[in-house]
């Protein structure tokens, strides 16, 4: 029996046993659809994390020193004990390492604390305070929607001006403009002289509730005790340059807090590369665990739609015994369910493209998880998820056709 | 009826001779109990033979049919077909042979019940490997031959007992085989109807066919020219009758 006369016979078949037929095709279609989607989740996760995640906390080649590392999963207590006991970061130091690079760097102070701001008789809670030093913003690439950031001058002359984030803006102001108004920061009075860019969110947590001052201004003393600061930034032009100016920061504070050369840093040099790391881990737990779950899915779904087969087979093991008996060998009734299935598992999947490709998108729309579709996912979707399917309708066939004619036959 | 071989074990069938078991037998094992539906069943049948195969119930006629007709695997002993040792052939040289040498038509029809009446004849010919065009033209022509051209486009459900039985036979006579097999061909049909479908046999036997029948009435059995006689799964007769 040629190909084509397998694949026309395929063609009426699926068509005069619709129910079934769409059962598998229901099959394939969900294995290949969820396969993409949680492929893609993991992808976009991915990329995110490693691409944009890193770089909004940390920025493009930039370390800060810090106390102790500012990304923190899962450390036991006795670690976070060992670092509450190192000194902290002094203005001082920050000031030695800016003096003794000889790379050139862009540099910013920077401490927090969560603060509630207001506005009159609005206030919004919960807010981050970050007192910086007037190169944060470029440093954090963050960029100015309205107004101006404040300048180095009035970083040193501690004036008493605020930048606000975007949600912290339209918390206070709704629509009205912020510019030149008197706000409280944890009741010390500021004058807001610009509003940064809306940020969006990351995994769902809001990026836009801050407010930035400069470092020397009256509200220091909410966020750190004097001469204290939480972070001490440094950005070089490329990575080579990160790296000698990170090596050249190590070797001043070495210097000032004396340790001996067998001592550990007190402190950290802290780069995204913690951050990347610690996801590398998460990702790689995805990437196996995602595609895991997936298959497994995939083999249940396989495993049902080849129950359905197999029943439909019995219902069809007349006709095989029948087709036999009139002459078709082993190998003309497997073609015929192979083009059969084939035919339902590429419809299938190619209904489960578009659904695994719209699932991915309105994931990205309704939830914080950045889904995005991968190449990959799609041709594994549909190589796994028709796979599944073709050896779902063939194997049961298979072993119809290898009964005598008439024990075919004979099967109610 | 010619000169009987005595045949034995090693030999080879004489060339006229279409159909030869030898000590045939056929057994289910039914895990409690064995059951031996052949015991030893030996036969020759000769090219344009009309055989009526009868015996009560069990006795084994269905299953000596499916083994001639290449359905079904024997136990033990020989089978030849056409001077072809049928019984030691692998898989796809019998669905050969289904193909091309047997013609069987079953009691209950056996149609696709999906497919009209030309594509149930067709089905033979789409595994003899025939192009679409001689395949409607061989198939269109089997159905005029049973009666049945003005109703090419039914399917089963659409048809009588009697038409479904014509069906099968031009689904079974379309690749021109060398034996027609029927077992019970008038069981599931009236009588008028039966008698209809044994001109028919009888047409075809005119014509030269070979015909090997299983029945439990007489009176179709009165249509052969040869009866043989099975009892608890052996030959307990087999008579030529008066032409
Ligand atoms: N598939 C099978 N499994 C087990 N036993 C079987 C099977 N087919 C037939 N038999 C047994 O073999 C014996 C002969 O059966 P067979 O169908 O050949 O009888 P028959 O002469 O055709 O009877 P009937 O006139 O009722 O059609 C019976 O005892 C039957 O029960
Ligand atoms: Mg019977």
């Amino acid at each position: 029996m040629p190909f084509f006369e397998a694949f026309r016979l395929a063609i009426q078949t699926i068509r005069a046993q619709k129910l079934k037929s769409g059962f598998s095709l229901l099959g394939v279609f969900i294995g290949v659809a969820s396969l993409i989607a949680a492929w893609s989740i993991a992808n976009g996760v991915n990329r995110y994390m490693t691409e944009k995640f890193a770089q909004t906390l940390y920025g493009v080649n930039t370390f800060q020193l810090r106390r102790r590392p500012m990304f923190t999963p899962n450390v036991p207590d006795s670690v976070w004990r060992a670092w509450a006991r190192r000194p902290r970061i002094r203005f001082s130091d920050a000031e030695a390492i800016s003096e003794g690079l000889t790379v050139p760097v862009m540099t910013a102070w920077q401490s927090s604390d969560q603060v509630t701001v207001s506005y009159g008789n609005k206030e919004a809670r919960d807010i981050e305070l970050t007192t910086a030093s007037e190169r944060y913003f470029d440093i954090k690439n963050l960029g100015i929607a309205m107004g101006r950031p404040f300048t180095g001058e009035e970083n040193r002359s501690g004036a008493p001006v605020a930048v606000l984030g975007d949600a912290v803006a339209k918390r206070l102001f709704v629509d009205r403009t912020p510019l030149g108004k008197s706000v409280r920061i944890g009741g010390v009075p500021y004058r807001v002289i610009g509003v940064v860019e809306h940020q969006g969110s990351i995994l769902g947590f809001p990026l836009d509730r801050f407010v930035v001052v400069p470092a020397l201004s009256p509200a220091q003393n909410l966020v750190n005790p004097p001469g204290i600061l939480d972070a001490f930034l440094v950005k070089a032009r490329s990575d080579p340059e990160m790296r000698e100016a990170m090596s050249q920061a190590e070797g001043i504070m070495r210097g000032r807090r004396h340790l001996r050369p067998k001592q550990d840093n007190n402190f950290v040099l802290d780069t995204s590369e913690g951050v990347q790391r610690f996801w590398a881990g998460i990702s790689r737990i995805l990437v196996t665990v995602i595609p895991g779950i997936v298959v497994v899915s995939l083999v249940i779904g396989g495993i049902v739609i080849m129950n359905i087969m197999l029943m439909a087979v019995a219902e069809r093991t007349r006709e095989i015994g029948l087709r036999k008996s009139l002459g078709a060998r082993r190998r003309d009734v497997l073609r015929q369910f192979l083009a059969e299935s084939t035919a339902i598992a590429t419809v299938g999947a190619a209904i489960g493209i578009f659904a695994g490709i719209g699932l991915t998108i309105l994931i990205n729309k309704i939830s914080p998880l950045p889904a995005s579709v991968s190449p990959a996912s799609v041709v594994l979707g549909v190589i796994m998820g028709a796979g599944v399917g073709v050896v779902a309708g063939v194997y049961p066939a298979s072993r119809a056709a290898k009964l005598d004619p008439i024990t075919a036959l004979r099967q109610e | 009826m010619s000169t009987v071989q005595l045949f034995r074990t090693g030999d080879t069938p004489l060339p006229d001779v279409i159909i030869l078991t030898h000590k045939l037998t056929r057994e289910y094992d039914m895990g409690s109990e064995l059951v031996r539906a052949l015991r030893g069943v030996s036969v020759q049948i000769q090219k344009n033979e009309y055989v009526a195969v009868m015996g009560p119930s069990g006795s084994g006629k269905s299953t000596l049919m499916n083994l001639i007709g290449c359905l079904d695997t024997p136990t033990s002993g020989e089978y030849w077909l056409n001077g072809q040792k049928v019984s030691d052939l692998a898989d796809d040289e019998l669905a050969r042979i289904r193909n091309k040498e047997i013609g069987f038509v079953f009691q209950t029809f056996n149609l696709l019940p999906r497919a009209d009446a030309l594509h149930n004849v067709e089905l033979p010919l789409i595994y003899a490997g025939m192009s679409a065009r001689s395949r409607r033209d061989r198939a269109a022509h089997a159905l005029q031959r049973v009666g049945l051209g003005d109703r090419m486009d039914h399917r089963p459900n659409e048809l009588s007992g009697g038409q479904r039985q014509r069906v099968a036979i031009a689904r079974a006579l379309v690749n021109e085989p060398s034996i027609l097999l029927a077992d019970e061909p008038t069981g599931n049909l009236d009588s008028t109807t039966g008698l209809e479908i044994m001109a028919l046999f009888r047409e075809l036997h005119d014509s030269g066919q070979t015909v090997v029948m299983v029945t439990h009435e007489q009176d179709i059995a009165a249509h052969a020219a040869r009866v043989i006689t099975l009892r608890d799964g052996v030959v307990a007769t087999d008579q030529a009758r008066a032409a």
